[in-house]
């Protein structure tokens, strides 16, 4: 039962992702929901991932596979739903992903190189 | 207002002694009507007032002479010192009053000395990171009753943790003598019950005959794997009896250490030839070595077959500096192997199993197998040997192929033997090549961790890798212990830091109570000041805030650490748990109305904002004030290092990331 339900689930949540307005989004607006949906709890305030979840950013993955994700996942992290995150905030979210600049190498960082 | 009395002034000694000479005529006179004189003596009209009375009233005091002869508790510091218990770390209470009067009188406060403590929870806890740090069990006193209660915590830690500690509670077991009141609140039948379920074991002497025995029998059984807390109920007459009273002929049993269960050998001898033979072993460890010794034989043992270990870091196990410690590839290398050799590893199952928290398997979540069939599975565990039935600490039950019940580190000796005894004479090749692939992993995964590490770099909140990177050229030339850490800060010291000293690393609380972090890393770095090593925590707020008062004991006591506090302000691991109920029920979080804050309600430790540098400096601590800008914090550990390397106790606050 729970398996069929979540099969449904993801082609619900891929429709829906069809009706968000990528070019709309602002990462200026996704960086406050970043905290405010809690995402940064897992995930760290950039995106930079830690010990309870992955890395997000920089070099998101592509929105399509992200959102599906976040809509329909059944592994540590559970589903946001539309009704929890809705499509726009989520584009915002994503905006701001995609804003965070690239990462250095490490090798030009002294204190990893100690 | 005065009182205005037209009586004349009676004084009250006079009057009561006129009153029994008035009673005694008034009873003679009516006697002379009614009744026999010998009868009328018998039943006075007025009470007459007692000798203890009269003799108050008269100002005569009886003298309260010294007890005679020898305190019992002095016998009991005797039984005590003979265990050479360094340090009694505890809350002064009035049900141990006779022994803590021996311990600083008659044992002159040495061996043990009395450390004060402001929790019983505080107590227990700082005796639990006493022993990570020397390997020496620490005695705490409390209140058999109220003072238990505070400690129950931190016994249930030690306890999952496997660390002896010897627990002492005060009582008045006989109730015709408790003093009315408090006392008799602070006393039970049987205090011991209250940690009966999560100790190894307790007794209540009744003789200080048997008080010896108890003793010596409670510090054998915790120092005798696995290492557990005991529990001895100390009775309040008992203490405070003089020696007379007691028969003669006592003497003190010698304590001689109980040679550690070893895992039986025709097991270790099939384990031996599954281990030579296999493509793909995997060494698992866990609270598996106590000693430097015991890192050696480990290392010993993976190097004779090029076995990857695989450390779950519930105590420095093996050193990061070798090239079969490949913790980071845990993962892979489980799904891979062909057989996988648990030792001490509290959750095997969730070691070769996946537990998915969904709500699938009506809602029990989901369990995915993380190795292939056919793998062989076996362990060495010495908690086989002693569990208890209501609290139950072990995890979801493994079947194995090969189970030994022994003590991993006390076995790997024979284990040792048996591999090399197995050791066919064409497999050499085969062990050089893991080996040499497993020298890439090893360089790789350091890459990788260093990578992973500079993302985010500049964040602010300070990212975790960015504060232990920070921490480490100040530490790093010194002979440092990690004395605590919190699990959101996760293995980043493992993967920034050289780890190859057994006490680099003490591990975790063990039951998962918040609350041991602070108090322990004070009784771990009392340990560590004796031996000449620096010790730095990695201290969470919210378990700081359980029991600050153990900041002022390092202050009191002169214990010197450096305290890096990982401000994330909340309680994180239970905002994942509201936001999973959350999302499962399809609802918005609520974050608050009056006050938002950034994390469901009950979560957060914010509006208003902890000023932890208030809190450590009002208890004697030097502190940095709070540090956001990742670029200053280089500096302000550097003036912290300072100052505990002049023999204070140091914090600093760090605004970090949550996990």
């Amino acid at each position: 039962m729970s398996m069929n339900w979540c099969g449904l689930a993801v082609i619900a949540g891929s429709l829906l992702l069809g009706a968000a307005d990528a070019s709309a989004a602002s990462a200026e607006k996704g960086k406050t929901l970043f905290i405010t949906y809690g995402c940064f709890q897992c995930h760290g305030t950039v995106g930079q991932g830690g010990n309870a979840g992955p890395k997000l950013a920089p070099d998101p993955m592509p929105y399509e596979a992200l959102a599906n994700f976040v809509r329909t996942t059944n592994r540590q992290m559970p589903p946001y739903r539309e009704a929890v995150l809705p499509n726009d905030d989520l584009a915002d979210i994503y905006a701001y992903l995609q804003s965070v600049p690239k990462t250095p190498d490490y090798k030009t960082i002294p204190l990893l190189n100690d | 207002m005065a009182r205005k009395d037209s009586r004349p002034e009676v004084s009250r000694r006079k009057f009561l002694a006129g009153a029994a000479v008035a009673g005694a005529a008034a009873t003679t006179s009516a006697a002379k009507a009614t009744t026999p004189p010998t009868a009328a003596a018998r039943i006075p009209s007025a009470v007459r007032p007692t000798a203890h009375q009269v003799a108050l009233e008269a100002n005569v005091v009886t003298e309260v002479k010294p007890v005679a002869g020898r305190a019992s508790s002095d016998f009991m510091v005797d039984v005590i010192k003979s265990l050479d218990i360094d340090y009694c770390y505890s809350n002064p209470a009035s049900s141990f009053r006779g022994l803590h009067e021996s311990l600083i009188n008659y044992g002159k406060n040495t061996k043990p000395e009395f450390i004060t403590c402001m929790h019983e929870e505080s107590s227990v806890a700082m005796a639990h990171g006493y022993f990570k740090a020397s390997g020496k069990p620490q005695m705490m006193l409390c209140h058999g009753t109220v003072g238990l209660m505070h400690a129950t915590m931190a016994v249930y830690n030690a306890w999952a943790d496997r660390v002896p500690v010897i627990l002492m509670g005060g009582n008045d077991l006989d109730a015709a003598k408790r003093p009315p009141g408090v006392p008799t609140y602070h006393s039970a039948q049987d205090i011991n019950a209250l940690v009966r379920d999560f100790t190894k074991w307790d007794d209540n002497p009744v003789s200080l005959q048997h008080f010896a025995q108890s003793m010596v029998r409670a510090y054998k059984m915790a120092m005798t794997p696995p290492y557990e807390p005991v529990m001895i109920a100390l009775d309040g007459g008992l203490q405070e009896l003089p020696m007379d009273d007691h028969t003669g002929g006592l003497y003190i049993p010698r304590y001689v250490k109980a040679a550690p269960p070893q895992a039986e050998v025709a097991a270790l001898r099939e384990t031996a030839k599954l281990l030579v033979n296999a493509e793909h072993p995997v060494i698992v460890v866990d609270r598996t070595t106590r000693t430097q010794n015991g890192i050696s034989l480990l290392v010993e043992l993976a190097e004779l077959i090029q076995a990857p270990v695989v450390d779950q870091s519930n105590r420095m196990n093996f050193p990061n500096t070798h090239h079969l410690c490949q913790s980071t590839q845990a993962q892979a290398l489980i799904r891979d192997a062909d057989v996988i050799l648990g030792l001490e590893v509290s959750d095997f199952w969730n070691t070769v199993n996946l537990f998915i928290d969904n709500a699938l398997e009506h809602g029990h979540g989901a369990r995915q197998s993380r190795v292939k069939p056919g793998t062989k599975l076996i362990t060495i565990s010495s908690v086989e040997l002693n569990q208890k039935s209501n609290y139950q600490d072990f995890q979801r039950f493994q079947s194995v192929d090969i189970g030994m019940a022994g003590d991993a580190e006390a076995s790997l000796p024979s284990l040792i033997e048996a591999v090399k005894s197995a050791l066919p004479s064409d497999r050499k090749a085969a062990y050089e090549k893991r080996g040499e692939a497993m020298k890439r992993a090893w360089r790789q995964a350091i890459d990788r961790s260093r990578q992973a590490a500079a993302i985010g770099w500049d964040a602010s909140p300070i990212s975790l890798p960015r504060l232990c990177a920070e921490i480490w050229p100040h530490i790093k030339d010194l002979d440092y212990s990690l004395v605590a850490s919190r699990p959101g800060i996760g293995t980043w010291p493992n993967r920034l830091w050289k780890m190859d000293r057994h006490h680099q690393w003490l591990g975790g609380s063990g039951g998962g109570g918040l609350g041991y972090g602070l108090p322990a890393s004070v009784g771990a770095a009392h340990a560590n000041k004796a031996l000449g090593r620096f010790s730095v925590a990695l201290q969470g707020d919210g378990d700081m805030m359980y029991a600050p008062g153990a900041m002022w004991t390092a202050a009191r006591h002169k214990i010197p650490f450096l305290s890096v506090l990982h401000n994330n302000k909340g309680y994180h691991q239970e905002v994942m748990h509201l936001q999973r109920m959350s999302n499962r029920r399809n609802r918005v979080a609520n974050l608050g109305t009056e006050i938002k804050d950034n994390g469901p309600v009950g979560t957060r430790i914010e509006n208003p904002d902890i000023d932890y540098s208030k809190i450590a400096s009002g208890m004697g601590w030097w502190t940095s004030g709070a540090v956001e800008d990742p670029k200053a914090l280089g500096a302000v550990l550097k003036k912290a290092v300072d100052v505990v390397k002049s023999g204070q106790p140091a914090l600093v606050d760090v605004i970090s990331q949550p996990r």
